[in-house]
C-alpha cells in the first residue's frame, strides 16, 4: 500500500490494511492454527429439545479407531457457565438462573445442548465415534413459544423458574402512563412479534485448548470478541483456576455480530480435555449445523404495545409489555438485552412524557438468545417506529409530520428519557447528550422524493404493483458504557466497560500499539493506525496495531455495542498524549530549551519562534529509548499506557427510508430503493463507515423480508441450515444510497459515535413500515415479519375475503 | 461437516465405470458433486463407494445430431450448456443463469441434476417441456427413454442399479415455437418453490397449436401438466384462454407443503407461474 505520508490520514477513506491478508487467504483464524500433536474434539448434541438423561454409555466409542478419550458431564468438575447480566442488576429483581454446564449432566433443554465429547487423533475419527455413544433419554414435552411457556400446564424447564419465568422487570412510571393512556383522545394497540434470528457469522466458532503441565497454565485460542472477559469468567466463575494461569488468544475473527461475546461451554471443554490428556492440545471447530443449534440466537420478542395521544399528533403515552424468549438456559448476558438495552430506549427519538414497560424473560426449549447486532435496540426501534406509524394511520396524519411533531428538539438536550436511562440507582446516569433529528429526516425525504409518493404509487398500480415507502427515524445508544452506570446497582452487569491502549515507540521510530479491543472484521488495524498517525505525526506504515491476546495487551472489554471507535479510540488518543508529553520533555532537554517553549507540529518538536531548532519524534524516540542522556528523573523508553472510561454513551441517529413494490398476485416483495441519512458524528474512515452501514442495513432488511428461525412443536429447528434459513445476498439488494448529517459527539475528543449497529437498528423498521404502507390500501395495518411471499400473499387474500 | 467413510474409485473409461457400478449395488456415481457431496458432508446420505465419473472422456459437451437434435453429454456443466447451441432455447436462457451460484454452475452437471431428481430442481422441468430423450448405459448395453416418466419421486428415477445416464437429447429449435421458464425461488436455497417451463407452438395465425408445460417444486417430482397442455392446444392464445388453461396446473397432483410454502400457496402460485410461463413463451414469438 502506498499513502501520502505527508497527508493527515484521519478522516480519509484509506483502504483497509488488513484486507490483503483476508482476501488472499493469508489470515490466521482458529482453524488455521495447527499445533504439534494436536487432537480433535467433536461434541455429541441432544436430538431432543427436552429430555432427562438416564444414562450415557461411551464404551463402544472409546474403543473406536483413533479415539483418545470420551467425556461426559459427570467427568467435569467445573461450575455452570456464568450469567453476568441479570435483569435489573442486583436491585431486588429476582432472576431465576439456569446456565449450561460444560456438558449436560441430568437433562437437556434444547436440541443441540452438548451431552458428550469425543477427542480423537483426527476430526473424522471424532465425528465417527459420536455415533457409537449411546444416550438413554427420557423425552419430555417441549415448549418453544414464550406465550405458551408461561401458560398454566406448560412443560416446566427448571425447578427454580416457576411458569418458566426468568424475571419480571419493569421500567418507567406505571401510574402516570396508565393515566395518560386512560385519558387519551386516541389509543392504538397492537401485538407485534419480533421473530428469532440466527446471526450467521461467516466463520463459525472454534477453539484450541492447551494445558501446559510444566507451568500449570492454560492457553486457549478462541474466536471471540472478548478474550479478556473470557479469561476472567473462565477463571473466576467456571474453572476455579487463577486468572493469571489462563491465557486467551483471539486471532483473526471472521465475523461475530455479537455471537462471540459470550462464555461458551466449549471453551471450558477444550481446556478440560487438554488437561485430562496431560497437555495434548485439543481443537474443536464448530460446524454450521452446530452454529445454528448452539451458538446464540437473537431477538424473539412478543410485544403488546399501546400508544396514546391527541388527534393533533402529540404522542402522550407508550405502554409496552414484552415477552422475551431467552432459550432453554441463559447465555452470558441474555437478561440484560431485553431490559437495559431495550426497555430503557423504547421511546426512541421522541419526547413521549409517559412511558412504561414490562419485560418478562421466559425459558423455552430453544437455543439461548443473547446480543445480536444491535442487541435490544433493533427490537425497541421496531416497536416505537411501528407504533408511531400505527398512530399516524389512526389519526390520518402524515408519517413524516407526526415524527417532526414529536422529535426531541435540538434545545432539549441533554435529554433524560422517561424510560429510566437517567434514573438508574447508584447515582450514575446516562442521558441523550446531543441530536438534531429533523435535518436528517428532511434530507432523507428529499432523496426519496417523498412529495411524489402518491404519483409513484399510482404509477406502480398500473404495473400491478403495490408501492410502499417506510420511514425509520432511529436513535441508538452506542459507545457502551460508563463503568459507574453499567456496573451500577440496579442497572448493568457486574463489571466495568472502560478501555485501554498501550503505545511503544521503538528505537527506530516504528510504533506498536496494543489495544484491549478485539476486531472481528471492522478494520480496527486501519482506523487505529489513522488515529495514531494523526496524533503522533508518523506514517501509518510505521504503526502496527496489536490486539487479541491477553498476554501482552492491556485488559480491555472487547468490541461490541459500537464501542471501539468511541471508547477504544479515546484510550489510544490518551496514550498518544502521554507519548507526546514525554517526547516534549525529552525534546526540551535535547534542544536545551524550556519544556514550555517546545511546540509540536506533527512529528516535529521545535523551540517556539525557532523552527530550525527542531527534533523529530523519531529522533526523540531514539534518544530516550537509548537513554544515554535523559533529563533528570526521566525513565527510558517511549512506552505509555492509558485507560479510558467514557462519561456517557454516544447517541447516533438518522432517518432510513425503504421503498418496496409488492406483486399483488404472488406476494413477492421487492426492495426497490434503500436510502439512509445517518449521523454517526465524525468519521475516522468514511469508507469503513459506509461498509458498516451497508452490512448492518442488509442484516436488518434480512429480518424484515427473509430471515426467521422456525422450530416445530417438539423443539426441532426446521431452519437448520442455509438451505432453509435465508442469509441475505448482495443480489437481493438495490444500491444502498447513503448520506449524512454530522453532529459531533460531545463525549469524546474525536466526536465519533460508533456505527457497527446503526444499520441493523434502523433498517428493519424502515422495511416493515414500507411493506405495511404498500398494503394499507387493502386495509392492512400490521403484519408480522418476515414478509415472505406466502405471508404477504395470505394477508392480501385475507383482505379480499379469501383464504387467510 | 465431515462425511462418513466411503471408498473412492475413479475409473478411466465408461466401461470401467459401468463395471464398478454394476458390481456394487451400494456404489453411487459422482459427477459435479454439487448435490451429492453436501448431502454426504451433512451425513444426510452415506455411500459405500463413490465412483467418480467427473473426468470420463466423451461425456462432456454439446454436439448436433444429424436430424437437427442436440446431444448433451451428461457431464456438460450448466455453464457449458449456456454457452452451447442449446442457448437457442429461451427457457434454458431463463433457467440456467439462476441455478446455484457461479461455482455450482461451473461444477454441477446436467446429467447429475437429472439423475438426482431433486423435486425442486429447475432443469427437470425444462427437459420435460422440451420433451427430451435420455440415453442410459449399463454393462449390458444402452437404452433410450423419454424424460417424461423418468422422474419417479423425490430423488428417485427410472435408473436401474448399474445404469449411468450418459446423454440427453434435445429436439432441434424450431421457428414456430417459443419457450420460457419462470420460477418463484425459495430465498434461502434458490431452489424453486414453484418453477414452470413452457414450450408453445403456434398455428401461424395467432392461435396455439400445441404446448408442453412442466412444473417443478410443486410436488415430489417434476411433472408435465397435461390438463394445461390440452386446454391450450387449439386455443386462440388470448389472455383469457391462457389464464383459463393455467388453472389446471396442479390437476391430479399431490401438492407439497413445507415451511416455505404450504399447499394452498403453492397451488395458487402454480397457477400464476404457469400463466406467466405461457405468456412469456408466447412473447418470445412476437
Amino acid at each position: 500500500m502506498t499513502t501520502d505520508v505527508t497527508a493527515d490520514p484521519l478522516g480519509a477513506s484509506i483502504k483497509r490494511v488488513e484486507d490483503p491478508r483476508f482476501i488472499t487467504g493469508a489470515g490466521n483464524y482458529v482453524d488455521d492454527i495447527k499445533l504439534a500433536s494436536m487432537a480433535h474434539m467433536a461434541i455429541l448434541r441432544s436430538p431432543y429439545a427436552h429430555a432427562n438423561i438416564r444414562s450415557i454409555d461411551t464404551s463402544a466409542a472409546t474403543s473406536m479407531p483413533g479415539v483418545v478419550a470420551v467425556f461426559v458431564g459427570a467427568d467435569i468438575p467445573y461450575n455452570p457457565m456464568p450469567m453476568a447480566w441479570p435483569a435489573g442488576g442486583s436491585a431486588g429483581i429476582q432472576n431465576n438462573v439456569s446456565t449450561p454446564r460444560t456438558l449436560a449432566t441430568d437433562s437437556v433443554k434444547w436440541t443441540g445442548e452438548g451431552v458428550a465429547a469425543v477427542v480423537a487423533d483426527t476430526e473424522a475419527q471424532a465425528f465417527d465415534a459420536l455415533d457409537a455413544i449411546v444416550v438413554d433419554y427420557e423425552p419430555l414435552p417441549a415448549v418453544v413459544d414464550a406465550d405458551k411457556a408461561i401458560q398454566p400446564g406448560a412443560p416446566q424447564l427448571h425447578e427454580n423458574a416457576p411458569n418458566n419465568i426468568v424475571f419480571e422487570w419493569t421500567v418507567g412510571d406505571k401510574a402516570g402512563t396508565d393515566a395518560a393512556i386512560d385519558g387519551a383522545e386516541v389509543v392504538v394497540r397492537q401485538r407485534i412479534v419480533n421473530q428469532r434470528l440466527i446471526p450467521n457469522p461467516m466463520e463459525t466458532r472454534g477453539d484450541i485448548g492447551w494445558y501446559n503441565p510444566g507451568t500449570d497454565e492454560y492457553t486457549i485460542w478462541m474466536s471471540s470478541q472478548t478474550p479478556h472477559i473470557q479469561r476472567l469468567l473462565l477463571a473466576a466463575f467456571v474453572m476455579g483456576v487463577p486468572e493469571h494461569k489462563i491465557r486467551c488468544i483471539s486471532p483473526d475473527v471472521g465475523g461475530a455480530f455479537g455471537t462471540k461475546i459470550f462464555c461458551y461451554t466449549d471453551y471450558a471443554l477444550v481446556l478440560f480435555a487438554s488437561k485430562a490428556l496431560a497437555g495434548r492440545p485439543v481443537k474443536w471447530i464448530e460446524s454450521r449445523t452446530e452454529n445454528y443449534q448452539s451458538t446464540i440466537h437473537g431477538r424473539d420478542h412478543i410485544t403488546h404495545l399501546e400508544i396514546a395521544g391527541k388527534r393533533d399528533g402529540e404522542i402522550t403515552g407508550l405502554r409496552v409489555k414484552t415477552l422475551a424468549n431467552l432459550g432453554g438456559r441463559l447465555s452470558t448476558i441474555g437478561p440484560g438485552i431485553p431490559t437495559t438495552l431495550y426497555g430503557r430506549v423504547l421511546s426512541g427519538c421522541y419526547k413521549i412524557p409517559n412511558v412504561y414497560a414490562e419485560v418478562t424473560g421466559v425459558y423455552t426449549n430453544t437455543t439461548f438468545v443473547d446480543a445480536y447486532r444491535g442487541a435490544g435496540r433493533p427490537e425497541a426501534t421496531y416497536v416505537i417506529e411501528r407504533a408511531v406509524d400505527l398512530f399516524a394511520a389512526e389519526i390520518g396524519m402524515d408519517r413524516a409530520e407526526i415524527r417532526r411533531r414529536n422529535f426531541i428538539a435540538p434545545d432539549q438536550f441533554p435529554y433524560d428519557n422517561p424510560s429510566g436511562l437517567g434514573t438508574a440507582s447508584g447515582g450514575a446516569k446516562i442521558y441523550i447528550d446531543s441530536g438534531n433529528y429533523e435535518p436528517a429526516m428532511d434530507k432523507a425525504l428529499a432523496m426519496a422524493g417523498y412529495g411524489d409518493l402518491a404519483a409513484k404509487k399510482a404509477e406502480a398500480r398500473t404495473r400491478g404493483k403495490l408501492l410502499g415507502l417506510g420511514l425509520s427515524t432511529y436513535i441508538e445508544v452506542c459507545g457502551v458504557a460508563p463503568s459507574k452506570w453499567i456496573g451500577a446497582v440496579g442497572e448493568g452487569w457486574g463489571a466495568a466497560m472502560w478501555e485501554s491502549a498501550n503505545i511503544k515507540m521503538h528505537l527506530t521510530g516504528k510504533t506498536v500499539v496494543t489495544m484491549g479491543t478485539q476486531p472481528q472484521g471492522q478494520g480496527h488495524e486501519t482506523t487505529y493506525s489513522q488515529i495514531i498517525s494523526h496524533e503522533l505525526g508518523i506514517p501509518m506504515e510505521d504503526i502496527v496495531i496489536q490486539h487479541s491476546d491477553t498476554q501482552g495487551t492491556p485488559f480491555g472489554y472487547g468490541s461490541y455495542g459500537s464501542r471501539t471507535s468511541s471508547v477504544g479510540s479515546t484510550a489510544a488518543i490518551k496514550a498518544a498524549g502521554k507519548i507526546r508529553e514525554k517526547a516534549r520533555r525529552m525534546a526540551a532537554h535535547m534542544l536545551e530549551a524550556s519544556v514550555d517553549d517546545i511546540e509540536v507540529d506533527g512529528a516535529k518538536y521545535f523551540v517556539k519562534g525557532s523552527p530550525d531548532r527542531v527534533k523529530t519524534i523519531q529522533e526523540i524516540a531514539f534518544a530516550i529509548d537509548l537513554a544515554f542522556d535523559p533529563p533528570e528523573g526521566m525513565e527510558p523508553y517511549l512506552d505509555e499506557t492509558a485507560y479510558y472510561d467514557t462519561p456517557n454513551c454516544t447517541w447516533p441517529f438518522g432517518t432510513h427510508i425503504a421503498l418496496v413494490e409488492i406483486d399483488e398476485e404472488t406476494g413477492v416483495v421487492e426492495l426497490t430503493r434503500y436510502l439512509a441519512v445517518d449521523d454517526v458524528g465524525k468519521k475516522i474512515n468514511p469508507m469503513i463507515v459506509d461498509g458498516q452501514l451497508h452490512g448492518g442495513i442488509a442484516q436488518g432488511v434480512g429480518q424484515a423480508l427473509w430471515e426467521g428461525a422456525i422450530y416445530d412443536d417438539q423443539g426441532q429447528l426446521l431452519t437448520g441450515s442455509m438451505l432453509d434459513y435465508t442469509v441475505p445476498r448482495a443480489s437481493f439488494f438495490p444500491n444502498i444510497e447513503l448520506d449524512e448529517t454530522v453532529t459531533p459527539s460531545p463525549v469524546n475528543p474525536l466526536g465519533v459515535k460508533g456505527v457497527g449497529e446503526a444499520g441493523a437498528i434502523a433498517s428493519t423498521a424502515a422495511v416493515a413500515n414500507a411493506v405495511i404502507d404498500a398494503l394499507s390500501p387493502l386495509g392492512i395495518r400490521h403484519l408480522d415479519m418476515p414478509y415472505t411471499p406466502q405471508t404477504v400473499w395470505r394477508a392480501i387474500q385475507g383482505s379480499k375475503g379469501g383464504p387467510a | 461437516m465431515i462425511p462418513a467413510a466411503f471408498a473412492y474409485q475413479r475409473p478411466a473409461s465408461i466401461e470401467e465405470a459401468l463395471r464398478i457400478l454394476g458390481a456394487n449395488p451400494g456404489a453411487k456415481a459422482l459427477a459435479g458433486g454439487q448435490s451429492l457431496l453436501p448431502l454426504l458432508k451433512l451425513r444426510l446420505a452415506t455411500v459405500d463407494t463413490l465412483v467418480d465419473i467427473g473426468r470420463l472422456p466423451g461425456l462432456r459437451g454439446v454436439r448436433p445430431l444429424g436430424d437437427g437434435r442436440l446431444a448433451v453429454g451428461a457431464l456438460t456443466t450448466y455453464s457449458d450448456l449456456l454457452e452451447s447451441p442449446a442457448k437457442e432455447y429461451g427457457l434454458l436462457r431463463d433457467a440456467l443463469p439462476h441455478i446455484g451460484d457461479v461455482q455450482v454452475r461451473n461444477r454441477g452437471t446436467v446429467g447429475g441434476a437429472i439423475a438426482h431428481s431433486d423435486p425442486a430442481s429447475d432443469l427437470p422441468a425444462c427437459l420435460l417441456a422440451l420433451d427430451a430423450e435420455l440415453v442410459i448405459r449399463s454393462a449390458s448395453g444402452e437404452r433410450t427413454t423419454a424424460v417424461d416418466g423418468f422422474f419417479e419421486g423425490a430423488f428417485a428415477t427410472g435408473l436401474l442399479p448399474g445404469e449411468l445416464l450418459t446423454e440427453i437429447r434435445l429436439p432441434g429449435p424450431r421457428d414456430d415455437a417459443g419457450s420460457a421458464y419462470v420460477s418463484l425461488q425459495q430465498s434461502a436455497s434458490g431452489y424453486a418453490l414453484v418453477g414452470v417451463a413452457a414450450v408453445v407452438i403456434t398455428d401461424g395465425v395467432g392461435g396455439i397449436k400445441a404446448a408442453m408445460v412442466a412444473l417443478t417444486g410443486v410436488s415430489d417430482r417434476a411433472f408435465r401438466a397435461r390438463a394445461v397442455e390440452s386446454a391450450l392446444a387449439g386455443s386462440d392464445g388470448s389472455d383469457a384462454s391462457i389464464a383459463a388453461s393455467a388453472t389446471h396446473a396442479t390437476d391430479g397432483i399431490e401438492v407439497s407443503s413445507d415451511i416455505h410454502a404450504d399447499r394452498a400457496y403453492r397451488t395458487a402460485m402454480a397457477v400464476v407461474y404457469t400463466r406467466r410461463a405461457i405468456e412469456a413463451a408466447l412473447a418470445r414469438l412476437r
